[in-house]
């Protein structure tokens, strides 16, 4: 159901393992997410659903697995696609 | 408050009696022997100083953070080497105190830290990451019945590693997790061995005693601080260390201004010019420096606190607080040196030469090891990420 968010982080996280493996819980850096790759996912993350994150949304535990993204965007107003 | 309030000015009354009498007339000898401080910490472990900042329900001071820094200002001003080792235990031990909650082990050993005066070294710095305190190579090995561990790390630099009663060290949180998965324990005396690599002879800071060593060590699970490191990093570890440096590297440079100033005052005495001398001047635009210099330690100090009394703790998880804290010590590790070298400035042949009361040479060299305490290259390379996305810095 989060595919476009899975195709960003396959795109930018630089992940060492298949993303389709992982859970959709699975912690991201846990997998091996740098944080630079981790603000180059957040850019592309803005520029997709064309939202911007506040500073206070900013922090690790916001993109931290597929859930919490499509969390972070719903807070957003931003409905991931099913 | 008023009860903390009387705590911490009692405990910095005890931290200016030892920086005076005791800090201060051996720092020299500190410095030129490249020899630990052990008068000093002798006199700090006798004021109980090592556990100020461990809550009195454990044994400790239950000072404040803020005391801590500025007991950290203090020793600088005297011995820096003194203030770096004072500064370097505290960063563990605030920040075991501050992720210990629902541990027994932790709380237990917080109480040792108290009712033995136990003296706990960094082990994060390692052979293949350097600097970067975000990964880290060697794994924690758990035994197959999970009651103990392993692990064996190269540490390049390990202050006072071998005066040290236990170890704080970053680790990989096993051995197929991915190097940015990691953990950090304490080892308690017993559990480990150094084998040192290396000598210590370097152009400051002599007298923290930081070769490299080889840890080996065996620990039980619960010795892991349990919150994400991540979280202990961000809440505690990173500004805490930002903070208590930048207190004594302004330590430092207070006392090569006070030089100056002497300085100044001793070259003008019995002189009945119309206006003061050039040299008065430039002390003038010094103060300006070291103004600078500390608007920046006290605000990164007052944020903290601040975002510390929060509940959950939130604006220090995010990346505009990594940004400020790293800025914190990017210009503080800068203006450092920089406001000791004016003072040298100042004082010109009788501040470059060792043996003048007026001598700046130990507080330049000993500033000069700020900006390589975690490079600040290297933060420079993660602030130049996080400004990407960040948005109010
Ligand atoms: C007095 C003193 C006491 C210390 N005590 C301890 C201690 O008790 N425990 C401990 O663990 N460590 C300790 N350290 C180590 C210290 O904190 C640093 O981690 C260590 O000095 C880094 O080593 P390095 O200079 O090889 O740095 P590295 O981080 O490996 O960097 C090497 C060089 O590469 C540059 N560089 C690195 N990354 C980048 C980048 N991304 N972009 C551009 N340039 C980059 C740096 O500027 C530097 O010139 C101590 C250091 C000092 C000076």
């Amino acid at each position: 159901m989060t595919d476009e968010i899975r195709q960003l982080i396959k795109d930018f996280g630089r992940l060492p393992v298949d993303v389709d493996t992982l859970a959709s819980n699975a912690d991201l850096y846990q997998a091996g997410m740098s944080s630079h790759a981790s603000v180059n996912l957040m850019l592309a993350i803005e520029d997709h659903f064309d939202v911007e994150f506040p500073d206070r949304m900013l922090t690790r535990g916001v993109f931290e697995s597929v859930d919490a993204i499509a969390a972070a965007l719903a807070e957003l107003g931003i409905k991931v696609p099913v | 408050m008023s009860h903390e309030l009387d705590g911490d000015r009692a405990f910095l009354d005890s931290i200016i009696k030892v920086a005076d009498e005791i800090a201060r007339p051996h720092a020299d000898s500190v410095d030129r022997d490249a020899r630990f401080p052990s008068e000093s910490l002798a006199a700090l472990r006798a004021e109980r100083a090592l556990s100020a900042g461990i809550g009195s329900e454990l044994g400790g001071g239950g000072v404040s953070l803020s005391a801590i820094a500025r007991a950290c200002f203090e020793l600088g001003r005297r011995c820096g080497s003194t203030a770096m080792v004072f500064a370097m235990h505290h960063i563990q031990v605030a920040t075991i105190s501050r992720h210990a909650a629902d541990s027994p082990w932790l709380e237990q050993y917080l109480a040792a830290v108290a009712a033995d005066q136990r003296l706990v070294a960094s082990v994060t710095t390692e052979l293949g990451t350097g600097g970067d305190m975000g990964r880290s190579i060697a794994p924690l090995t758990t035994a197959g019945d999970g009651t103990s561990c392993t692990f064996e790390k190269q540490a390049p630099v390990i202050s006072y590693g071998a005066q040290a009663d236990d170890l704080f060290v970053t680790l990989r949180r096993s051995p197929d997790a991915e190097q940015n998965d990691q953990v950090v324990a304490v080892v308690q005396n017993g559990q480990f061995t150094l084998e040192q690599t290396g000598t210590w002879d370097p152009l400051g800071m002599r007298g923290t005693c930081s070769p490299g060593f080889v840890v080996r060590g065996q620990i039980v699970p619960e010795q892991a601080l349990s919150a994400p490191f991540a979280q202990i990093m961000a809440e505690s570890m990173h500004p805490i260390t930002h903070i208590l440096w930048s207190h004594l590297w302004l330590g430092i440079a207070t006392d090569a201004f006070d030089r100056a100033r002497a300085f100044v005052r001793a070259a003008t005495k019995g002189k009945s010019d119309d206006a003061p001398p050039p040299v008065a001047v430039r002390l003038s635009h010094l103060m300006s420096e070291l103004s600078l210099l500390r608007a920046a330690v006290d605000s990164g100090l007052a944020e903290f606190v601040e975002a510390s009394a929060q509940p959950g703790r939130e604006q220090l998880l995010t990346m505009t607080s990594t940004l400020r804290f790293n800025n914190l010590k990017i210009a503080t590790s800068e203006q450092a040196p920089r406001v000791c070298q004016g003072a040298m400035g100042v004082c010109g042949i009788m501040g470059f030469k060792n043996d003048s009361p007026f001598s700046v040479g130990r507080h330049l060299r000993d500033t000069m090891s700020a900006s390589l305490m975690i490079a600040n290259e290297r933060i420079h390379q993660t602030n130049a990420s996080l400004l990407l996305i960040a948005k109010d810095v």
